[in-house]
């Protein structure tokens, strides 16, 4: 870390210095801790079902927290801390749609999966299909929904850096992105599921009682009075009662209306179609501690989105806006500075809030961070290395093997990619992993699951053209060029008006797999079929 | 349409064969099953989606309405975007609760006559 710190770099936020040392031990204490929690689990995985599920015996609440622990990432920690402290109301809108959105994966998807599938979220697309197309198409919707992601998670650790540590030149951003990069291709090299699941529980814990603590302390300044709260906020954000309303960000002309909508579809069809979180469900032994897994998972995630609207007001309230913007554009550091401001700006107790709310942020992208990563390699290793390359005949110790050397690979990308995008709000970059997710993945998922006359041109239909329409619509969107805001700020190639895909992708998605059936000649397989549904609600079979 | 390589290949040796898997989907046990899961998650999957959707259309197009103060600082919005939060745990337990008395037993009767049967 030598190059990045850099004492004599004042800090953004003008802060004394000392505690640069402190977050840092903080920081080093953590990765310690975790790097030994994957020497251990690394020690103990020995076949693919460890290296890929975690050996499939942990508890549905174990696995229910680490569910938390790789859902909860900077998006929901900065993001929308950061978006409720700049936009009010309408940051808050993110957090409901993220919450929601869990129904989907409890009521349709999560059981199913777990009694039908093996490993990746393609075992269960192509199960009744021709595998060796589907497992393409899945295995490639599984790496680009994980790259948007890890994209999101990569902009929040350089945005923390910057603030923490005054790092402001690009070459310290750089390291750093490369730093959380090396990390997570050691924890799943090494580690696999077992030690990425017990990393993310650890993390769920220390980010819950960081939530716990900071709101307890912003609602004691406010003597427990939320409407006080709400109230201060308004009054300094200088936009009064409208902070409190819908519309700051999203209601200013129709376009921006429309882009609210198409957000709130991505967000609440999303979850159900991302790899990392669908995988977790393989690492506990039944359905029913799937289902366990998801309703705790949704009572701590409910809690602590509860717990990021004290955090998001509190912000507004106690912070001036010039100085959250200062620090990051999108608003990405205010849950760190409002640490700062509780404790008491040039004070020793506001230098440790802030040290441990930024090691509590940091941890959350490096836990995170490791699941997108597992969930990339292990749909490379299992659906495409093994069954498509090797059709079906690699030997775990290969397809182990695959799986490592593909992390490094995504490893490598992700740190390319994540130096782009440092300054998009993490929360609108995942909101695009979102609408990708439920466009490419969630159609075949729910018609390979309930629909009988589904079948593999179907599918390919669905996924491929669902992934094409909600990329291609984001690469010619204001988030990759033509504002000040964007991705390449000086260039303008944009023609679609939105930010977020997903009102025309998703429909687009489901439409093509009814579309890509009716149109060929193929019939589908009604013996797969039969097989496929009665294991997917009976758990006959199931590993 | 015969698959290239078989699917999951490592279940365990006991999975019974696909004729046995077509014999249970007919059944009159497994349709009930069927019936009482979809039944009830189908319809609630569109209700809450629809709840959701209404509450994000308020947000956008009925802004003077989600202003309206209720008490203190604490408008509709609020109050609405509180309320997607109890829906969303009440909707969770009561899915809970119904799997376990009405979905369960009927999908453990036939996992057992089917793994046991071979």
């Amino acid at each position: 870390m030598s190059p990045a710190f850099n004492p004599t770099v004042t800090l953004a936020a003008g802060e004394a210095s000392e505690h640069r040392t402190l977050i840092i031990i903080l920081f080093s204490i953590f990765v310690l801790a975790t790097l030994v929690i994957t020497v251990w689990a690394g020690r103990q995985t020995k076949d693919a079902a460890d290296f890929y599920a975690g050996g499939r015996q942990f508890t549905g609440f174990q696995n229910g927290l680490a569910v938390s622990g790789d859902y909860m990432s900077a998006a929901s920690f900065l993001g929308i801390a950061g978006a409720i402290a700049l936009f009010g109301y309408d940051g808050f809108l993110y957090s409901i749609g993220f919450l929601v959105a869990w129904l989907v994966a409890l009521l349709l998807v999560a059981e199913p999966l777990r009694n039908s599938g093996r490993y990746t979220m393609g075992d269960v697309l192509a199960y009744r299909m021709r595998q060796r197309p589907v497992r393409t198409a899945a295995g490639t919707s599984t790496i680009v929904v994980s790259i948007f992601y890890l994209l999101a998670q990569m902009a929040g650790a350089g945005v923390l850096v910057s603030l923490l540590l005054g790092i402001t030149s690009d070459g310290g951003k750089i390291g750093i992105v490369a730093l959380v990069g090396v990390l997570m291709i050691v924890y799943v090299t090494i580690g696999g599921m077992k030690g990425t699941t017990w990393v993310q529980m650890v993390k769920a814990v220390l980010l819950i009682a960081g939530a716990l603590l900071l709101t307890f302390l912003v609602l004691l300044k406010f003597n427990f009075n939320v409407s006080d709260l709400l109230g201060s906020a308004a009054s300094n954000s200088g936009k009064g009662s409208a902070f409190l309303e819908p519309g700051l960000k999203y209601g200013a002309t129709g376009t921006t209306k429309l882009d609210f909508i198409s957000l709130g579809i991505a967000l609440v069809l999303g979850t159900a179609g991302l790899p990392h979180i669908l995988i977790r469900f393989y690492t506990v032994p039944t359905a029913k501690a799937a289902r366990k897994s998801v309703i705790w998972a949704i009572g701590l995630i409910g809690a602590f989105y509860l717990m990021t609207l004290a955090l998001g007001f509190g912000a507004a309230a106690l912070i001036k806006p010039d100085e959250i913007i200062a620090s990051n554009k999108a608003g990405n550091t205010a849950a760190p500075l409002l640490a700062l401001h509780l404790g008491g700006v040039d004070s020793n107790w506001g230098a440790i809030l802030l040290a441990t709310i930024s090691a509590v942020a940091f941890a959350t992208i490096l836990a995170v961070v490791a699941g997108l990563t597992l969930a990339s390699s292990s749909s490379f290793a299992h659906d495409i290395y093994a069954n498509v390359i090797k059709r079906g005949q690699a030997t775990e110790k290969q397809e182990m093997s695959a799986a490592r050397y593909a992390t490094v690979g995504i490893g490598a990308v992700s740190i390319l990619l994540g130096a782009l995008a440092r300054d998009l709000n993490v929360a609108g970059l995942v909101a695009l992993a979102f609408a990708v997710a439920a466009s490419a993945n969630l159609p075949t998922i729910l018609y390979s699951l309930f629909w009988k006359r589904f079948t593999t041109s179907g599918a390919l239909w669905s996924i491929y053209g669902g992934l094409v329409t909600a990329v291609g619509l984001v690469l010619f969107s204001p988030v990759v060029s033509g504002k000040p805001t964007s991705m390449f700020p000086d260039v303008d190639f944009h023609w679609f008006p939105l930010e977020n895909p997903g009102i025309i992708s998703i429909p687009v998605g489901f439409l093509l797999g009814v579309l890509g059936t009716y149109l060929s000649k193929e019939e589908p397989d009604t013996g797969k079929y039969a097989e496929l549904e009665v294991r997917s609600l009976t758990g006959t079979g199931a590993v | 349409m015969a698959t290239e390589t078989p699917p999951p290949s490592k279940t365990p040796a006991q999975l019974p064969s696909t004729e046995e898997f077509v014999a249970v989907q007919e059944s009159a046990e497994f349709g009930e099953l069927r019936r009482s899961y979809r039944g009830f998650a189908f319809p609630l999957t569109v209700g809450f989606i629809a709840w959701y959707l209404l509450f994000v259309l308020l947000s956008n197009y009925a802004g003077d309405f989600m202003g309206t103060k209720l008490f203190g600082n604490i408008n509709v919005a609020f109050v609405l975007g509180l309320a997607q939060f109890l829906t969303t745990f009440l909707i969770a337990w009561w899915y809970a609760r119904t799997a376990a008395a009405k979905f369960d037993p009927k999908a453990e009767a036939i996992k057992s006559r089917m793994e046991g049967g071979e």
